[in-house]
Protein backbone atom coordinates (compact mmCIF):
# COMPACT_ATOMS: atom_id res chain seq x y z
CA UNK A 1 0.00 0.00 0.00
CA UNK A 2 1.88 3.12 -1.02
CA UNK A 3 1.42 6.25 -2.91
CA UNK A 4 3.92 7.47 -5.71
CA UNK A 5 4.12 11.11 -6.86
CA UNK A 6 6.09 13.13 -8.91
CA UNK A 7 8.43 15.52 -6.72
CA UNK A 8 7.34 18.40 -8.48
CA UNK A 9 3.45 17.79 -7.57
CA UNK A 10 4.53 16.81 -3.94
CA UNK A 11 6.23 20.82 -4.24
CA UNK A 12 3.05 22.15 -5.37
CA UNK A 13 1.30 20.75 -2.33
CA UNK A 14 3.28 21.94 -0.26
CA UNK A 15 3.44 25.53 -1.83
CA UNK A 16 -0.68 24.99 -1.99
CA UNK A 17 -0.22 24.68 2.11
CA UNK A 18 1.59 27.60 2.70
CA UNK A 19 -0.38 30.00 0.39
CA UNK A 20 -3.29 28.32 2.50
CA UNK A 21 -1.97 29.10 6.18
CA UNK A 22 -2.86 30.16 8.61
CA UNK A 23 -6.04 28.12 7.15
CA UNK A 24 -5.93 24.72 6.20
CA UNK A 25 -6.03 23.83 2.08
CA UNK A 26 -7.08 20.91 0.70
CA UNK A 27 -7.15 19.63 -2.79
CA UNK A 28 -7.51 15.90 -5.12
CA UNK A 29 -5.25 13.74 -6.06
CA UNK A 30 -5.87 12.55 -9.76
CA UNK A 31 -4.30 9.06 -10.95
CA UNK A 32 -4.49 5.38 -11.11
CA UNK A 33 -4.02 2.44 -9.44
CA UNK A 34 -1.50 -0.45 -10.32
CA UNK A 35 -0.21 -3.68 -8.22
CA UNK A 36 -1.48 -1.94 -5.50
CA UNK A 37 0.68 1.44 -5.95
CA UNK A 38 -0.88 4.79 -6.52
CA UNK A 39 0.62 6.85 -9.13
CA UNK A 40 -0.48 10.79 -8.82
CA UNK A 41 -0.67 12.18 -12.05
CA UNK A 42 -2.56 15.40 -11.63
CA UNK A 43 -3.86 17.28 -8.62
CA UNK A 44 -6.57 19.83 -8.42
CA UNK A 45 -6.07 22.63 -6.24
CA UNK A 46 -9.73 23.74 -4.11
CA UNK A 47 -11.05 26.45 -2.26
CA UNK A 48 -11.51 25.43 1.49
CA UNK A 49 -15.30 25.73 1.42
CA UNK A 50 -15.60 25.94 5.13
CA UNK A 51 -16.67 28.95 6.90
CA UNK A 52 -13.71 31.57 7.76
CA UNK A 53 -14.19 30.81 11.08
CA UNK A 54 -12.71 27.22 11.04
CA UNK A 55 -10.79 26.76 8.11
CA UNK A 56 -8.40 26.96 10.48
CA UNK A 57 -8.47 23.28 11.53
CA UNK A 58 -11.24 22.19 9.32
CA UNK A 59 -11.40 21.71 5.17
CA UNK A 60 -14.39 20.90 2.99
CA UNK A 61 -14.70 19.75 -0.88
CA UNK A 62 -18.09 20.75 -1.81
CA UNK A 63 -19.73 18.05 -3.76
CA UNK A 64 -19.87 20.55 -6.43
CA UNK A 65 -16.38 20.37 -6.77
CA UNK A 66 -16.06 16.98 -6.36
CA UNK A 67 -18.07 16.75 -9.65
CA UNK A 68 -15.55 18.64 -11.26
CA UNK A 69 -12.77 16.41 -9.90
CA UNK A 70 -14.66 13.62 -11.10
CA UNK A 71 -15.10 14.96 -15.03
CA UNK A 72 -11.79 16.33 -15.21
CA UNK A 73 -10.52 12.87 -13.53
CA UNK A 74 -12.76 11.49 -16.38
CA UNK A 75 -10.95 13.59 -18.85
CA UNK A 76 -7.77 12.83 -18.41
CA UNK A 77 -8.33 8.63 -18.28
CA UNK A 78 -7.84 8.73 -14.22
CA UNK A 79 -9.90 8.50 -11.15
CA UNK A 80 -9.67 10.38 -7.88
CA UNK A 81 -6.96 8.47 -5.80
CA UNK A 82 -6.77 10.83 -3.05
CA UNK A 83 -7.39 13.99 -1.08
CA UNK A 84 -4.81 16.64 0.44
CA UNK A 85 -4.69 18.74 2.90
CA UNK A 86 -2.69 20.74 5.31
CA UNK A 87 -2.53 20.92 8.94
CA UNK A 88 -1.64 24.02 10.30
CA UNK A 89 0.93 24.05 13.35
CA UNK A 90 0.12 20.57 13.81
CA UNK A 91 1.67 17.03 12.87
CA UNK A 92 0.79 15.40 10.07
CA UNK A 93 -1.63 12.98 11.79
CA UNK A 94 -4.76 12.26 11.28
CA UNK A 95 -7.20 14.10 13.56
CA UNK A 96 -9.95 12.97 14.98
CA UNK A 97 -12.29 15.05 12.84
CA UNK A 98 -10.37 13.54 9.66
CA UNK A 99 -11.38 10.00 10.72
CA UNK A 100 -14.91 11.09 11.36
CA UNK A 101 -15.00 12.28 7.73
CA UNK A 102 -12.93 9.99 5.69
CA UNK A 103 -14.35 7.65 3.48
CA UNK A 104 -12.31 4.39 2.67
CA UNK A 105 -10.17 3.62 -0.35
CA UNK A 106 -8.95 6.87 -0.74
CA UNK A 107 -4.92 7.87 0.36
CA UNK A 108 -5.58 10.97 2.75
CA UNK A 109 -1.72 12.70 2.35
CA UNK A 110 -1.57 15.58 4.72
CA UNK A 111 1.10 17.84 5.54
CA UNK A 112 2.24 20.02 8.50
CA UNK A 113 2.72 23.76 8.26
CA UNK A 114 4.88 24.99 10.56
CA UNK A 115 4.73 28.98 10.94
CA UNK A 116 4.07 29.05 7.73
CA UNK A 117 6.69 26.58 5.74
CA UNK A 118 5.56 22.69 5.00
CA UNK A 119 7.57 19.98 6.43
CA UNK A 120 7.08 16.05 5.15
CA UNK A 121 3.81 15.09 4.61
CA UNK A 122 2.15 11.61 5.06
CA UNK A 123 0.00 9.62 3.50
CA UNK A 124 -2.67 7.78 4.87
CA UNK A 125 -6.04 5.30 4.76
CA UNK A 126 -9.19 4.38 6.28
CA UNK A 127 -9.56 1.34 7.87
CA UNK A 128 -12.69 -0.60 6.31
CA UNK A 129 -14.29 -0.36 10.02
CA UNK A 130 -13.62 3.28 9.79
CA UNK A 131 -11.72 2.55 13.38
CA UNK A 132 -8.48 4.24 12.51
CA UNK A 133 -5.78 5.53 9.43
CA UNK A 134 -3.23 3.04 8.52
CA UNK A 135 0.05 4.64 7.16
CA UNK A 136 0.92 4.30 3.47
CA UNK A 137 4.49 4.54 2.07
CA UNK A 138 4.78 7.73 0.08
CA UNK A 139 7.09 7.14 -2.51
CA UNK A 140 8.79 10.51 -4.40
CA UNK A 141 9.57 10.15 -7.68
CA UNK A 142 12.14 12.70 -8.55
CA UNK A 143 12.95 11.85 -12.46
CA UNK A 144 9.58 13.35 -13.66
CA UNK B 1 -31.47 3.70 -20.49
CA UNK B 2 -29.67 5.93 -18.12
CA UNK B 3 -26.23 5.55 -17.00
CA UNK B 4 -24.67 5.74 -13.32
CA UNK B 5 -21.14 6.50 -12.87
CA UNK B 6 -19.28 5.03 -10.10
CA UNK B 7 -16.42 7.13 -8.15
CA UNK B 8 -13.32 5.23 -7.40
CA UNK B 9 -14.05 4.36 -3.69
CA UNK B 10 -17.21 2.41 -4.40
CA UNK B 11 -15.93 0.50 -7.46
CA UNK B 12 -14.55 -2.48 -5.43
CA UNK B 13 -18.29 -2.91 -4.39
CA UNK B 14 -19.03 -3.00 -7.98
CA UNK B 15 -17.03 -5.17 -9.24
CA UNK B 16 -14.27 -2.73 -10.69
CA UNK B 17 -17.17 -1.02 -12.77
CA UNK B 18 -16.86 2.93 -13.70
CA UNK B 19 -19.94 2.70 -14.98
CA UNK B 20 -23.50 0.95 -15.94
CA UNK B 21 -26.36 1.58 -18.01
CA UNK B 22 -29.17 0.48 -16.10
CA UNK B 23 -32.78 0.58 -16.71
CA UNK B 24 -34.68 3.24 -14.07
CA UNK B 25 -37.50 5.75 -14.98
CA UNK B 26 -36.27 8.16 -11.69
CA UNK B 27 -33.07 8.22 -9.21
CA UNK B 28 -34.56 6.03 -6.65
CA UNK B 29 -35.20 3.05 -9.58
CA UNK B 30 -31.89 3.18 -10.72
CA UNK B 31 -30.16 3.26 -7.27
CA UNK B 32 -32.49 0.13 -6.69
CA UNK B 33 -31.11 -1.46 -9.62
CA UNK B 34 -27.56 -1.14 -8.55
CA UNK B 35 -27.65 -2.25 -5.08
CA UNK B 36 -30.02 -5.26 -6.44
CA UNK B 37 -26.89 -6.12 -8.99
CA UNK B 38 -24.44 -5.30 -6.19
CA UNK B 39 -25.50 -5.56 -2.93
CA UNK B 40 -22.39 -4.82 -0.93
CA UNK B 41 -22.87 -1.36 -2.17
CA UNK B 42 -26.07 -0.84 -0.57
CA UNK B 43 -24.42 -0.41 3.09
CA UNK B 44 -22.27 2.42 1.68
CA UNK B 45 -24.82 3.95 -0.29
CA UNK B 46 -27.85 3.98 2.45
CA UNK B 47 -27.50 4.46 6.65
CA UNK B 48 -29.50 1.78 8.85
CA UNK B 49 -32.12 4.26 8.52
CA UNK B 50 -32.45 3.43 4.71
CA UNK B 51 -31.78 7.07 3.97
CA UNK B 52 -28.61 7.75 2.02
CA UNK B 53 -25.45 8.51 3.68
CA UNK B 54 -25.03 12.39 4.32
CA UNK B 55 -21.93 12.28 2.34
CA UNK B 56 -23.36 10.64 -0.95
CA UNK B 57 -24.80 13.53 -3.20
CA UNK B 58 -26.25 12.20 -6.34
CA UNK B 59 -26.19 14.57 -9.76
CA UNK B 60 -28.24 14.41 -12.92
CA UNK B 61 -25.23 15.49 -15.46
CA UNK B 62 -24.16 19.24 -13.37
CA UNK B 63 -27.13 19.50 -11.25
CA UNK B 64 -27.41 18.11 -7.87
CA UNK B 65 -30.98 16.01 -7.27
CA UNK B 66 -31.54 17.73 -3.70
CA UNK B 67 -31.76 20.63 -6.29
CA UNK B 68 -34.48 18.84 -8.70
CA UNK B 69 -36.92 16.48 -7.53
CA UNK B 70 -34.27 14.35 -5.16
CA UNK B 71 -35.04 10.49 -5.53
CA UNK B 72 -37.85 11.01 -7.91
CA UNK B 73 -35.86 12.73 -10.55
CA UNK B 74 -37.25 11.34 -13.66
CA UNK B 75 -34.78 10.04 -15.53
CA UNK B 76 -34.69 9.53 -19.46
CA UNK B 77 -33.09 7.37 -21.79
CA UNK B 78 -28.88 8.74 -22.07
CA UNK B 79 -28.78 10.61 -18.63
CA UNK B 80 -26.08 10.36 -16.98
CA UNK B 81 -26.33 9.59 -12.89
CA UNK B 82 -23.21 10.55 -10.72
CA UNK B 83 -22.31 9.35 -7.37
CA UNK B 84 -20.56 11.79 -5.74
CA UNK B 85 -19.13 11.95 -2.45
CA UNK B 86 -18.62 14.77 -0.13
CA UNK B 87 -14.89 15.39 1.71
CA UNK B 88 -14.11 17.06 4.75
CA UNK B 89 -11.87 16.35 7.67
CA UNK B 90 -9.60 18.99 9.73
Amino acid sequence: MSINIPAKLLIEIHTSGETAYPEEGAGLMLGYEQNGVRYIQSLLKLENAREDSARYNRYLITAEDMLQGELEADRLGLSIVGIFHSHPDHPNIPSENDREWAIPWYSYLITSIQAGQALESKSWRLADDRSHFIPEKVIINSNI
Amino acid sequence: MPTIKIPAPLRPYADGQRALILPGRNVAEILEEIVTLYPELKKHLYGDDTQLRPFVNLFLGDENIKELQGLDTPLTEGDIILIIPSIAGG
